[in-house]
């Protein structure tokens, strides 16, 4: 399988890229600093780390996966060492796919190490680690895979600094989904009420993947709702993938 | 079966917002035979690069044909018997020449085991032994290509194709490639590379191929270009000047006094055999004979001269 190599050689190009190391001390020391955050509260410490803790692990992850995941596919082009690779025997949909993988085992790495260093926090405090914190830690991975795949897909037809765009576009507007959805629908006109409709039916809706509430409000997460969920996620990013694939697979490398 | 070959091949490229099309090949009509050494030739924009862009798969053909090993130029499973080393050395600086060997061999399916035993061997071949734990960001221009050759290798191809590998080495990397490309010849590798440094084409091809503005201008053995600009012969003799002009009828060539004595250039070879017989029973004694050929530089200039002649001459 040609997959593995791509895959591999992709992991190791992240995990010796200084930007890693540095995006990943940051996001640490935000999530040790809820410590001193905490003690600025009374009784709702808990409550405040948690959220905050979450917060933080959700926007490292997304920078991490737009701005290493965008550099990945745009080096190769930049540098050309795309030729070497493409004139091996190996289709170019298994480039595009072990360039994936290798990005969201990077991605999986990092939240690990993130997630653990929330979880010692917690610990710290003599919290209760319920199912649901891991639930949403999961929900922030399955986020990461649709953010992922979007920078490949954007990726494989732009410029770096385009395709960073349109996915932080995407990531602010995948948050905001619900709400325009809700707000158009007030509107008296029908056109905006389609319009905001069709945006929220087209776009990923990203609160899907946050349970932050969920979590804070130490609630339950429905088993039909993870099942859901991770429908929801892989599907879009499979929707992403084969649409960067059909374009990586007609595309000239000048 | 032929390693490489294209028919009337062309490649249109839009640039630019409004999509300005540019031509960059027009129709390259080419064939390589098994066991070439073959160079391809031709002034900066060309088409070489592109040309070989598209036989590698990196480019789609706006029209025409390409084929390696008899199968079309996308074909996935024919990239198995080909090594391939692009223009400028860019490679996974993070890597390290043993890492970096390792990935491609890979990609090409190779087990561990021989993976290994073929890397050491590469590497031994290409002078990077000890190199072999750096990363390739510390390596030199001339390591990188040596490394670069290397990967082209890996899986013992057929066929080798080679975008300007002599560029940017000094000239004993040079050599040091040359003998490794002579060495393939050796095995019966197929050769295939683009080239500016014709010294060394002519020294390591069989055969040429010439292109200019996307169009193949000449194709064939390097021994037959050359004699093709074969210009006759320089004589020089010594005797009475006067006598010279009704030598022959019809004359032929430019004569020159200089301090040797007289210097007869002549272009056509009948001349020549025609003069050596005459020039002694007329008292001219003859100093010395030598061929005038032009080197492949020179020829190789006078061809695109000539060709882009024709075509100015076909726009007007």
């Amino acid at each position: 399988m040609k997959l593995y190599p791509i895959c591999i050689n992709t992991f190791r190009e992240t995990v010796r890229d200084r930007i890693l190391y540095s995006l990943l001390a940051f996001a640490l020391l935000m999530i040790g600093s809820t410590v001193y955050l905490a003690t600025l509260t009374i009784a709702e410490h808990v409550k405040l780390v948690t959220d905050f803790g979450l917060a933080a692990i959700s926007l490292f992850g997304v920078i991490v996966a737009i701005f290493v995941g965008i550099g990945l596919v745009f080096k190769e082009l930049d540098k050309r060492t795309i030729y070497t690779v493409l004139s091996k025997p190996i289709p170019r949909y298994e480039f595009v796919l072990g360039k994936y993988l290798g990005l969201l085992l990077t991605l999986l790495v990092n939240l690990t190490i993130m997630a653990t260093g929330f979880i010692l926090v917690l610990k710290l405090f003599g919290d209760v680690l319920t199912p649901s914190l891991f639930w949403a830690i999961y929900f922030i991975y399955l986020e990461l895979m649709v953010i992922t795949a979007l920078t490949i897909f954007f990726s494989s037809f732009t410029t770096p600094t385009l395709s960073a765009m349109f996915t932080l576009g995407l990531f602010v507007i995948g948050h905001l989904s619900l709400d325009l959805k809700l707000l158009g629908a007030k509107s008296e006109s029908l056109m905006v009420r389609y319009l905001s409709k069709l945006i929220y039916y087209s776009l990923p809706n990203l609160e899907n993947f946050n349970l932050k509430g969920v979590v804070v409000y130490q609630m339950s997460v429905s088993p039909e709702k993870i099942l859901l969920v991770t429908g929801y996620g892989l599907l879009y990013v499979m929707v992403l993938l084969v649409l960067a694939m059909v374009i990586f697979q007609k595309r000239d490398f000048k | 079966m032929i390693p490489l070959a294209a028919d009337n091949l062309g490649k249109v490229f839009a640039t630019g917002i409004k999509g300005d099309k540019v031509t960059a090949l027009k129709d390259l009509t080419l064939s390589v035979k098994e066991g070439d050494v073959y160079g391809l030739l031709g002034p900066n924009g060309a088409g070489k690069t592109t040309a070989i862009k598209i036989f590698m798969g990196l480019l789609y053909p706006s029209w025409g044909k390409a084929e390696v090993m008899g199968r079309p130029c996308w074909d996935v499973e024919v990239k198995q018997r080909v090594g391939f080393l692009p223009e400028g050395p860019y490679f996974y600086e993070y890597l390290s020449a043993q890492e970096f060997l390792h990935f491609y061999g890979q990609l090409f399916g190779l087990e561990r085991a021989a993976r290994t035993r073929r890397i050491k061997k590469l590497l031994t071949l290409v002078g990077l032994d000890e190199f072999r734990k750096l990363k390739l960001r510390r390596y030199s221009k001339g390591m990188l290509q040596r490394i670069g050759l290397a990967q082209a290798l890996i899986n013992d191809p057929e066929l080798v194709v080679l975008d300007e590998p002599m560029a940017g080495l000094d000239p004993l990397g040079r050599k040091q490639l040359a003998d490794i490309i002579l060495g393939l010849k050796e095995k019966g590798k197929t050769i295939f590379f683009s080239s500016h440094i014709l010294a060394d084409v002519q020294r390591i091809c069989n055969r040429i191929a010439i292109v200019n503005r996307g169009s193949l201008i000449f194709q064939g053995s390097v021994k037959d270009f050359l004699e093709e600009g074969s210009q006759g012969a320089q004589i020089v003799v010594e005797g009475p000047e006067k006598k010279l002009s009704g030598l022959i009828e019809g004359g032929g060539w430019e004569a020159k006094a200089a301090a040797e004595g007289i210097t007869l250039r002549v272009k056509d070879q009948h001349v020549v055999d025609k003069l050596m017989a005459t020039l002694p029973s007329q008292g001219f004694r003859v100093k010395s004979l030598m061929p005038i050929k032009d080197s492949l530089e020179e020829l190789f200039v006078k061809a695109i001269d000539a060709s882009e002649s024709k075509l100015a001459g076909g726009k007007g």
